[in-house]
């Protein structure tokens, strides 16, 4: 094994001076032909879309797969939602959490929307926000009961909303094979280059995106809290 | 030429593996894993930069000029999402496990199930 990582290593180029030159080309069409300013988009909106497509469905599996595996097994029955913070100290949350906490909420929905906004223009887009848009989820479970968070945020809704995000990139894909091009070519008008509607589909391709992944995370995030605070197992587990 | 951001990739691989193989906590295993896939997320940035050159978002520049290599970029991101799922999958299989056996011990648990 570490001869073949020695050969591996022996196969590098020198550091700082690439030898791909499908990024180079990136670089020169992009902003001439999507209009878009941030190149990774580019990559992995236009010439990439379909692997992209695999990747959203990559996290949609997942979310999938961890709901099933963390399913309520035989033994097991869903008691009083039993916060087990509360066994470190009288209330759950410093006083600092309680008060700034609320406020940071509707600062990271924001701070959100505003990176899925711009994937294409700054680096960002629909992955990188959506995980900050789950965050501002957690962020009300760590201020707020779980209870609350449950009434609040329905799991069905997230459920729905990484559905409908994953189908929505789909949806844009098949709308260019409706108007006889490619799968996933743009529809849309590329606008003015450095604006925030422009790049035709980038950024439609983006609010999907950060749909399924703010939808997909907060599912995951839930069944893992679900499992400590909801399930209790009806027999002790012996010792 | 310098050799650190590859000699960062390999020296974050070889500790994850050395915490994979010694790891005696399942959860303390996942979590080597993530360092191992972390090597990959140095390692391919790495062999996309350019010295001297910008990020790859030209916002009012000119397009000629030199930028890194984006698709490296954008492979790191893909690599980042399969590794928060595959995180995600790994630690619900370790929920079950404990449920099942009681413990997360890699080597109490083939005891059990002799």
């Amino acid at each position: 094994m570490a001869a073949l990582l020695g050969w591996a290593l022996a196969g590098l180029p020198a550091f700082g001076s690439p030898r791909a030159s499908l990024g180079i080309l990136i670089d020169h069409l992009g902003p001439s032909v999507r209009h878009a300013t941030d190149m990774v988009a580019v990559v992995n909106f236009d010439a990439r879309g379909i692997d992209t497509l695999a990747e959203e469905f990559i996290l949609l599996a997942a979310a999938t797969g961890v709901a099933e595996l963390l399913r309520r097994a035989r033994g097991e029955e869903s008691g009083p939602a039993v916060d087990q913070r509360s066994e470190f100290g009288p209330d759950p949350g410093s006083e600092a959490l309680r008060r700034v906490g609320p406020a940071l909420v509707g600062f990271t929905v924001l701070l959100g929307l505003y990176i899925v906004a711009h994937g294409h223009l700054s680096p960002g887009g629909g992955f990188q926000g959506g995980v900050v848009l789950a965050s501002a989820v957690i962020l009300v479970y760590l201020v707020a009961r779980y209870a609350d968070l449950r009434r609040a945020a329905p799991l069905p809704a997230f459920e729905l909303a990484e559905a409908a995000g994953a189908a929505g990139f789909v949806v844009v894909g098949l709308a260019a094979l409706a108007g006889g091009s490619a799968f996933l070519a743009n529809v849309l008008p590329l606008g003015t280059a450095g604006q925030l509607p422009s790049a035709g589909t980038i950024p439609v391709l983006n609010l999907a995106v950060g749909v399924e992944v703010a939808g997909g995370i907060t599912v995951v995030v839930a069944e893992f809290l679900e499992q400590t605070i909801v399930l209790r197992q009806r027999v002790r587990g012996r010792r | 030429m310098t050799v650190l951001p590859y000699a960062v990739a390999v020296w974050l691989l070889l500790v994850g593996l050395y915490g994979v193989v010694t790891s005696r906590h399942l959860v303390h295993l996942v979590v080597c894993l993530a360092v191992v896939q972390s090597s990959t997320y140095v390692l391919l940035l790495a062999v996309g930069y350019r010295s001297g050159a910008l990020p790859p978002v030209f916002a009012g520049e000119p397009a000629h000029i030199r930028a890194v290599d984006p698709v490296v970029q954008a492979l790191t991101l893909t690599d980042v999402v399969v590794e928060a799922a595959v995180t995600a999958l790994l630690l619900a299989i370790v929920v079950q496990i404990h449920k099942r056996f009681g413990t997360l011990d890699p080597d109490r648990l083939q005891r059990l199930r002799r």
